[in-house]
């Protein structure tokens, strides 16, 4: 362009006339415009399929969205949720220090754990819980092989409620220490090793050099933890736990109305994930902090000066 | 302030007998001994793998040794002596021992999660129980002598290679070490990162702080080091001021090294 050759005077032959990237615009792209609508019209149809089917009965949905049972139930989803997540995931940590420490016993121990939580079906250790009455008919604190200090009757101590916390807790807890360990060894060895010479302990050295840096890689597989939890609750419906299933169950037992109460259940299980959706976003944004490149955005092209 | 220019000598801060370090079959360190003194610039060249990171890594007890001693002060990293008997540390002891020593790695291991000025107080006030406010005020003041000032609340990663191992260099000092450990602090730079650095350390050897520096940056030595020792194969194979190492050395092996690095 000739209104910024320093010369002043328009060079016939300026191979780089009219090639500013500033000036440089997209090209259409057909096929894209096409795809895109026919997608969008696919699920537009789609979403009326459902809304005008008579059988999804959506007044009876609307009905029962919000009857106290309902939320009572989704009450009990969110806490077993967050119970199990939390003791899952205290319990996890320790494990998977266990594995990555140099003895050899405890290493095992962790090993030995996570190879039969992971191996057998949550539906069966929640059974197994719940019948721990009938293997185990007392609990009690004792000194091995010496007398007992304090001990309970595990039918008491065993509800449907603490069968459920203990069955999803443990089990979580397996998937945690894997998910946590692949955590802790992804972060450089230098770290740990500079933390050490700085005169942190190994606890202190995890709590403020490590895990902070494990995160980065802890966090969206426990996401993808949390929402299975959160389905996976579910499954104490047959521990007689009156979870957010239990309790539509429990209505469409009585009103037949089975869809409909199903679709309750639906939608609330949608909602709660796609919160978590969201706070996910935001915690892994903190957790990125100092990985993003300086503040400083790369200069926007500067004007071009008058000749 | 060197050594050799004083009257009396200085005393000796670190003491280093006969320290023997294997991995399994493979010896590393055979019989290292070594005197420091309190105020010298020690720089140790060799050949990679002839055990200088090792040795290093032996001081401050970041690696057992497996015979031989090194004491730093009245202290032996990772071991306590009561009554006759050398018991083994435990890891808070050891956490301990370690404060009179500080340490600049070759990769920096900055803690990439903290800012610059969190990385330097993190030692200071959560392990050494300093008052925030009087950590942060002398974090400043290292800031500045490392020509950082500005860049307190900048993450690692916003930092080049040279500004990042200079902050390393804060961070070190901020624990008030009487000796401070430099393995190969420049060899991760690019070439024209590393003045800054070898600027950074000459005032820090100036000013009268007692450092050992494995490196391969001849110049530095040359100019800063009190004493240099060349090491190969797991021992020192000659060592005496750098006029006398570094421009007419007496062992063939010194020799070779550094026709090869010159
Ligand atoms: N953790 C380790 N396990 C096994 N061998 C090691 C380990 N660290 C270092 N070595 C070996 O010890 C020798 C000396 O290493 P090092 O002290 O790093 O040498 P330098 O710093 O002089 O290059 C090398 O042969 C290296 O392979
Ligand atoms: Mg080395």
């Amino acid at each position: 362009m000739a209104a910024i050759n320093p010369s002043g005077s328009a060079m016939v032959a300026d191979p780089s006339a009219g090639r500013d990237v500033a000036l440089a615009v997209s090209p259409a792209n057909h096929l894209r415009r096409g795809l895109t609508a026919i997608v969008l019209l696919l699920a537009l149809h789609m979403a009326w399929l459902i809304v005008a089917n008579e059988a999804f009965q959506w007044h009876v949905v609307f009905n029962w969205l919000f009857d106290p049972s309902v939320m009572q139930g989704l009450m009990v989803t969110l806490g077993l949720t967050v119970v199990a997540m939390v003791l899952g995931t205290v319990i996890g940590l320790v494990l998977a220090i266990c594995r990555l420490s140099g003895s050899r016993i405890a290493s095992g121990f962790a090993g030995l754990y996570i190879w039969f939580f992971r191996g057998t079906p949550m539906l069966v250790q929640l059974i197994f819980w719940y019948n721990l009455a009938t293997l185990f008919p007392e609990i009690s604190i004792t000194i091995p092989f010496g007398p007992t200090l304090i001990g309970w009757d595990t039918n008491m101590l065993i509800t449907p409620l603490t069968a459920a916390i203990v069955g999803l807790a443990l089990n979580e807890a397996a998937y945690m220490a894997e998910i946590i360990r692949a955590g802790l060894i992804s972060v450089d060895p230098g770290q740990s090793e500079a933390a050490q010479a700085f005169g942190m302990t190994r606890q202190r050295a995890l709590r403020r050099i490590i895990i902070p840096q494990a995160m980065r890689s802890i966090i969206p597989p426990t996401g993808n933890q949390l929402i299975s939890m959160i389905k996976g609750t579910s499954l104490v419906s047959v521990i007689a736990m009156n979870d957010l299933l239990y309790s539509v169950q429990a209505i469409y037992n009585r009103t037949f109305e089975i869809i409909p109460l199903l679709m309750v259940a639906v939608v609330w299980y949608l909602f709660v994930t796609s919160i978590l959706n969201v706070g996910q976003s935001y915690i892994e944004a903190y957790y990125a902090r100092g990985d993003r490149r300086g503040e400083v955005r790369p200069a926007t092209v500067p004007d071009a000066e008058p000749a | 302030m060197s050594a050799s220019e004083k009257t009396s000598p200085a005393p000796v801060l670190v003491t280093a007998r006969d320290v023997h370090k294997a991995y399994g079959d493979h010896e590393v360190l055979k019989g290292i001994d070594m005197d420091v003194r309190v105020g010298e610039t020690v720089v140790i060249l060799g050949p990679s793998g002839s055990g200088k990171s090792t040795f290093l890594r032996c001081i401050n007890h970041l690696e057992a040794m497996q015979k031989g001693s090194i004491l730093v002060g009245e202290e032996q990293v990772g071991y306590v002596w009561r009554n006759g008997t050398l018991y083994r540390a435990t890891p808070s002891q050891i956490a301990r021992q370690r404060r009179g020593i500080g340490m600049v790695f070759q990769q920096f291991n900055l803690y990439p999660h903290m800012t610059v000025l969190q990385n330097i107080v993190e030692a200071p006030v959560g392990v050494y129980g300093e008052k925030r406010g009087e950590a942060e005020a002398y974090a400043h003041m290292l800031l500045r002598r490392v020509g950082l000032s500005e860049k307190a609340n900048a993450y690692p990663r916003q930092l080049s290679g040279g500004q990042q191992q200079r902050v390393a260099i804060a961070r070190a000092l901020a624990i008030r070490p009487r000796l401070m450990l430099f393995d190969e602090p420049t060899s991760a730079l690019d070439p024209e990162l590393v003045g800054e650095v070898l600027a950074t350390m000459r005032d820090l050897a100036q000013s009268g702080l007692t450092m050992i520096v494995v490196t391969h940056e001849i110049s530095f030595a040359r100019e800063a080091a009190d004493r240099v020792i060349f090491m190969d194969g797991g021992r020192i194979v000659e060592e005496g001021p750098p006029g006398q190492v570094l421009v007419n050395p007496s062992h063939p092996r010194t020799r070779a090294f550094l026709n090869r690095v010159i």
